[in-house]
């Protein structure tokens, strides 16, 4: 809606468009308390915003400011309500949001910040949420998405997606992006649920955009898009019966979506096109042998670590070094696991990770070390951010006993 | 290039809303078309069929204008065309002689004064 709105006012008064589905909000709130929520409370919110942005267009004439071509039908009654209708539709939403989306990308902007910005003005997350996707604390993100949105006021128009220079030069900023939101809903920090399907389908979605535009289905697009559905395909056994985490040794493989699993490995034939080698070729080669893998002992360590090794020297970061640690202990068995564990540098910046604890945890146990084991699934437990979690690390405790 | 000035006369003004809607996608339609072309110069605006009308040195108003539906202008537009002959050619194009409406074309006026 955001996206919408901002293509309306402009880009500069992005505050404005904000102020606009707030109120639609609102409205909503008021409104569905008396007599409901209606039955597709959605297409409400969108009627409502459609109907203040007319409004707003009329009394406060910002439409003077934004696009010359835009403003023209924007000025005028003839054409005011169906231009912005016309704006709503399904169509001019995607567009807008691929327009958002390179917006975010702003080059005055660092990726980090053009990513939060994307989180947060796109897809809705909250600045907690942003905080937690970026294994950051709550205070930076509040600092740094306003003066991002500054930035971004700044610049008088909204991104021209068919200038094919600037598209490119944006579009890793972009994968980036998507790539985190499909993360922060697969390993979510949320506090209701492990899992937020609904992020991935979201990053699924938007990178589906990408491919659809012929500048934006490049190979690293498809690999990212791979990618996602490869991991995607796992979600239904990521989760047992009762809600709870689901390590992948446990997992029952029947659940997994077949057709996403051959439709993953599709894009990543098609990913295999020129000579980019990117992070997301990688990781999507890394869960195509999961997802092809009949079970955890049978599946295929020896191609598994390389690729680890690959991702390091193409996007070296503490998370990678951590699941690459889990493999060797797969390959060579919980002592050498440990040891790549131990070896990882940059470590403190994994020190509140929970998962980072639990793979000490794991290689201990293994290794017939129930005390050991324990310690560190305790301190995993201790910093479990929702209750899947902190269920997941107690019944790991159990074990222990 | 000369500036004209288009006046509709005759919108239906009791057509449903779907009705409407449609209506108001052809206009939207045409005047894309004339500013792609570079002929409009002022889309101008739709007028209700209500108002006042001021008259006379003793500035009478009256509720108005009363007139039959077909004859009240309901919105202008300014046109950019070589001659009056184009810009007649271009009107024709205009939706609201599909529901049997009017467009006047009148050249605009050089006040040499």
């Amino acid at each position: 809606m955001v996206a919408v709105l901002t293509r309306i006012f402009g880009m500069h008064n992005l505050a404005l468009a904000e102020d606009v589905v707030q109120d639609a909000f609102c409205r909503a709130l008021e409104v569905w308390a008396f007599r409901g929520v209606p039955e597709n409370p959605s297409a409400w919110l969108m009627t409502a915003a459609k109907h203040r942005a007319l409004d707003v267009l009329r009394r406060e004439k910002t439409a003077r400011t934004c696009e010359p071509e835009l403003s023209k039908w924007l000025q005028s009654e003839w054409t005011l309500a169906s231009e912005v209708e016309e704006m709503f539709t399904h169509d001019a939403i995607k567009d807008d949001q691929l327009r958002m989306m390179f917006s975010c990308c702003h080059p005055q902007l660092a990726e980090e910040a053009q990513v939060m910005l994307m989180l947060h003005i796109l897809c809705g997350f909250g600045i907690g949420e942003v905080a937690s996707a970026f294994v950051t604390s709550y205070t930076a993100v509040e600092k740094r998405i306003p003066r991002a949105k500054k930035v971004l006021a700044g610049s008088k128009r909204l991104f021209d997606t068919r200038a094919s220079s600037e598209f490119s030069a944006r579009l890793p900023a972009v994968h980036r992006a998507l790539y985190l939101l499909f993360n922060e809903g697969y390993h979510g920090a949320s506090a209701e649920s492990a899992v937020r399907a609904e992020l991935c389908q979201e990053a699924m979605r938007l990178a589906a955009l990408l491919l659809q535009h012929p500048l934006g289905a490049t190979p690293a697009s498809y690999a990212l898009s791979a990618l996602m559905c490869l991991d995607k395909a796992r979600l239904p056994a990521r989760l047992d019966a009762e809600g709870k985490l689901n390590p992948l040794s446990d997992q029952d493989r029947s659940l997994w979506d077949q057709a996403l699993v051959g439709e993953g490995l599709q894009l990543l034939e098609l990913s295999a096109k020129g000579p980019d080698l990117t992070e997301y070729h990688i990781e999507a080669a890394i869960a195509a042998v999961h997802a092809t893998a009949p079970s955890i002992q049978q599946t295929d360590w020896e191609k598994i670590v390389p690729l680890y090794d690959t991702l390091m020297s193409i996007r070296p970061s503490p998370i990678v070094a951590l699941n690459r640690a889990i493999a060797i202990g797969q390959r060579e068995g919980p002592e050498r696991g440990l040891e790549a564990l131990r070896a990882i540098t940059d470590s403190e910046r994994l020190s509140n990770y929970p998962f980072y604890h639990a793979a000490f945890g794991e290689s201990e146990l293994q290794s017939d070390r129930p005390a050991k084991a324990r310690e560190h699934f305790s301190v995993a437990l201790r910093l479990s951010r929702n209750p899947m979690e902190r269920q997941f690390f107690e019944q790991r405790l159990n074990v222990c006993r | 290039m000369s500036d004209f000035t288009f006046l509709y006369r005759g919108r239906d003004t009791n057509a449903s809303p779907e009705q409407m809607q449609k209506t108001m996608e052809r206009w939207r339609a045409w005047f894309k078309q004339l500013g792609e072309n570079g002929h409009l110069k002022d889309i101008g605006h739709p007028l209700e069929n209500t108002g006042k009308v001021v008259k006379g040195k003793q500035k009478f108003v009256t509720d108005g204008p009363f007139a039959e539906t077909k004859d009240v202008v309901g919105g202008f537009t300014l046109i950019q065309a070589r001659d009056l002959e184009h810009a007649v050619e271009l009107s024709k194009g205009c939706p609201i002689l599909e529901v049997g409406g009017s467009v006047e074309v009148r050249p605009i006026q050089a006040l040499n004064m």
